[in-house]
C-alpha cells in the first residue's frame, strides 16, 4: 500500500529530475569558473536578478504586459479562426469563396510582415496584437476545419434518423466530434502565440518581457537576458498546461484521456 | 413434420399473419408495411428494380441476399435515409397517412453511439424531441434496464464491449416505442456467443413490444431462427418469399430450422452456379 504510494510520488518527481540536475551542474560549473559569467550567468545570479526586478516591480509590470498582449491576440485570432473554420467546415459555398485567399495569406510567414506592421501601427500595442492574431489564427482555423470535416458521417446519419434539428446536430454531434482536432489547433496556436510575441517585443516595443531582454542586452546584463528567456519558458509551459487541463476536462470521454 | 409446414408465397400481399397481440403493452401495435414497385438507381446502376412487398402488422421479416443485391438499400429507403427513384411505400393501412417521426427506427451494424455522451444520454437521443418532456430520463433508464445495462448508465461508450454497445443502440432505438424496426445486420460485427444471446434479446423485445420488424442479415440460420418469414432479394427483386412456421421458442440447430436453411442456401447457390455457367 505505502509502497504503491511511494512509487506514485516518485513518478511525480521523475519528469523534474533532468531539469533540476542540469541546473545543479550549471551552478557548479559557474561557481568553479568553467563557464564565464559573461557568457552564461550562474542560476543563482539569474535568481538574484529576478529578485531584484521583482522587488522593483519592473518584472511583474513587464510580465503582465506580455501576458495581456498574448491573451488579447489569442482571443481575437482564436475566435476568428474558430468561426471561419466552422463556417467553411459546414458550408461548401463559404469555403469556395474564402479558402483560396486564406491559403495564400497562410503561406506568407507572418513575421515577414513586421516592417509593414511597424509602418501601419507604429510600435503601439496594436502592432503586437495584430501579429499574435495572425500567428494564432491559422493553426486554429485549419484544425477546426479539419475537425469538422472528419466527423464520423455515420454519426451524422444516426442523428438525422433520430430527428435531430440542424442545431442539435451541430451541438451534439459535429462540435464534440471536432473538439479533439480543435484542441490540437489550440496547442499549436499557443506555441505560435509566444513565438510571435517574443519576436515582436524584441523588435518594436517599449514594455514587455522581450523589451526587458533587449534593454538588458544594451547594458550587458546577461543575467536579465537569461531571466527573460526563462520567463518565456515558464509562461509557455503554463499556457500549455492550461490547454491540457481544458482538454482533459472536455475530452474525458476520449479513450486517450481515461486513466486506467 | 407438420409443425414446420412451409409455404412459398410468390404473390405478394397474399397472406396476413394471424392477428398476434394487436394492442401491445403501450397501445402502439406494429404498423404494416406496403411497398409498391419500389425502384432505386445510383446513376446508371439500378439497385432496386420494382420491388413489391406487403408486411402485415407485427410480423418479423428476415431479408437475405448476397452483397450488393439491394437489401440494405431497401432498408435505407424505408427509414428515409435515401429517396426512391420510383414507386412508393407506406406504413399502416392508408397510403396517405404519415406516421409520427418516432414510429420507424433503424439499428445499424455499428452501434453509432455518441462517444462523448454517457450511456444513458445516448439512449435519450432515441426519444427525439420528446427528450425534454418530463419523465424522459425514467423512460430511457427503464429501457436501458430492459436490455440489461441499467447499472452501466453513467459509463462512457468506449469502456463497453461490442455486444454491450449494440445493446445500448438497441435501447436507443426502442425507447420511443417504434412501430416498425429496421435492422441492418445488427449482429454482424459480434462474436458467435454474443450473437446468440443478442438474437434472444431481439426476439424478446419484438414479442414484448409488438413492432413490425425487418432484419437484413448475411446469416441464413439467424434469418430462419428469428423470422416469421424469410425473403431473398437477388439483383433488385424478391426471388423467394418463405414462411417460417416453426413455433417459438425455436431451438437452435433443430432439423426444421436446418431444412429451411438448406432450402434458402440452395436458392442462393443455384443462382450462383447459373451465373458462373453463363
Amino acid at each position: 500500500m505505502s509502497d504503491g504510494l511511494l512509487a506514485k510520488r516518485a513518478r511525480g518527481f521523475v519528469p523534474w529530475a533532468l531539469p533540476v540536475g542540469l541546473l545543479l551542474i550549471w551552478e557548479a560549473a559557474s561557481q568553479l569558473g568553467i563557464i564565464s559569467g559573461r557568457v552564461l550567468p550562474a542560476p543563482s545570479a539569474v535568481a538574484a536578478a529576478g529578485w531584484r526586478l521583482a522587488v522593483s516591480g519592473e518584472l511583474f509590470v513587464n510580465m503582465g504586459v506580455s501576458a495581456l498582449r498574448a491573451a488579447v491576440g489569442l482571443v481575437i485570432g482564436g475566435t476568428l479562426g474558430f468561426v471561419l473554420g466552422l463556417t467553411n467546415g459546414l458550408s461548401k459555398k463559404a469555403e469556395l469563396i474564402t479558402d483560396t485567399l486564406l491559403q495564400m495569406i497562410r503561406n506568407v510567414p507572418h513575421l515577414a510582415l513586421i516592417p509593414l506592421v511597424i509602418l501601419w501601427f507604429g510600435i503601439d500595442e496594436a502592432a503586437k496584437v495584430f501579429l499574435v492574431v495572425l500567428g494564432v489564427f491559422f493553426p486554429i482555423y485549419i484544425n477546426t476545419l479539419h475537425g469538422i470535416r472528419t466527423v464520423d458521417p455515420q454519426l451524422i446519419e444516426m442523428g438525422r434518423t433520430y430527428g435531430m434539428t440542424r442545431f442539435e446536430l451541430f451541438w451534439r454531434v459535429i462540435l464534440p466530434g471536432a473538439l479533439p482536432s480543435i484542441f490540437v489547433g489550440l496547442r499549436y496556436a499557443l506555441g505560435f502565440m509566444w513565438l510571435t510575441l517574443i519576436v515582436a517585443e524584441t523588435i518594436a516595443a517599449t514594455s514587455g518581457v522581450g523589451y526587458m531582454a533587449m534593454q538588458a542586452r544594451e547594458f550587458l546584463l546577461v543575467d536579465v537576458v537569461v531571466l527573460s528567456i526563462l520567463i518565456y519558458a515558464l509562461l509557455g509551459k503554463l499556457a500549455d498546461s492550461t490547454a491540457r487541463l481544458l482538454e482533459r476536462t472536455c475530452l474525458a470521454w476520449h479513450p486517450a484521456f481515461q486513466s486506467k | 413434420m407438420t409443425s414446420a409446414a412451409l409455404r412459398l408465397d410468390q404473390a405478394v400481399p397474399a397472406y396476413r399473419r394471424e392477428a398476434r397481440d394487436e394492442t401491445s403493452s403501450d397501445g402502439r401495435p406494429g404498423l404494416s408495411v406496403t411497398i409498391r414497385n419500389l425502384e432505386k438507381s445510383f446513376g446508371d446502376n439500378r439497385v432496386l428494380k420494382g420491388l413489391d412487398l406487403f408486411i402485415p402488422s407485427g410480423q418479423f421479416v428476415s431479408i437475405v441476399g448476397k452483397s450488393g443485391c439491394g437489401k440494405s438499400t431497401l432498408l435505407r429507403l424505408l427509414v428515409g435515409l435515401d429517396k426512391p427513384t420510383g414507386g412508393a411505400f407506406w406504413f399502416g393501412p392508408h397510403a396517405d397517412e404519415k406516421p409520427d417521426s418516432s414510429a420507424v427506427r433503424v439499428m445499424f451494424q455499428e452501434p453509432r453511439l455518441l462517444p462523448w455522451a454517457r450511456v444513458l444520454s445516448n439512449v435519450e437521443v432515441g426519444l427525439g424531441p420528446a427528450r425534454r418532456e418530463p419523465g424522459a430520463r425514467d423512460r430511457a433508464l427503464s429501457t436501458l434496464h430492459g436490455v440489461g445495462l441499467g447499472d452501466r448508465k453513467g459509463e462512457w461508450p468506449s469502456v463497453l464491449s461490442g455486444g454491450q454497445r449494440q445493446r445500448v443502440a438497441l435501447a436507443r432505438a426502442l425507447v420511443s416505442h417504434p412501430r416498425v424496426m429496421a435492422f441492418d445486420e445488427p449482429l454482424g460485427a459480434l462474436d458467435a456467443l454474443t450473437r446468440i444471446s443478442m438474437q434472444g434479446l431481439l426476439e424478446q423485445v419484438w414479442r414484448d413490444q409488438g413492432f413490425t420488424a425487418l432484419m437484413v442479415t448475411h446469416d441464413v440460420a439467424e434469418a430462419v431462427m428469428l423470422g416469421d418469414r424469410v425473403i431473398l432479394i437477388e439483383d433488385g427483386v424478391i426471388t423467394l418469399d418463405l414462411k417460417v412456421d416453426i413455433p417459438r421458442p425455436r431451438r437452435r440447430g433443430s432439423p426444421e430450422i436446418a431444412a429451411l436453411e438448406g432450402r434458402i442456401l440452395d436458392a442462393l447457390f443455384k443462382d450462383q452456379r447459373a451465373s458462373e455457367g453463363a
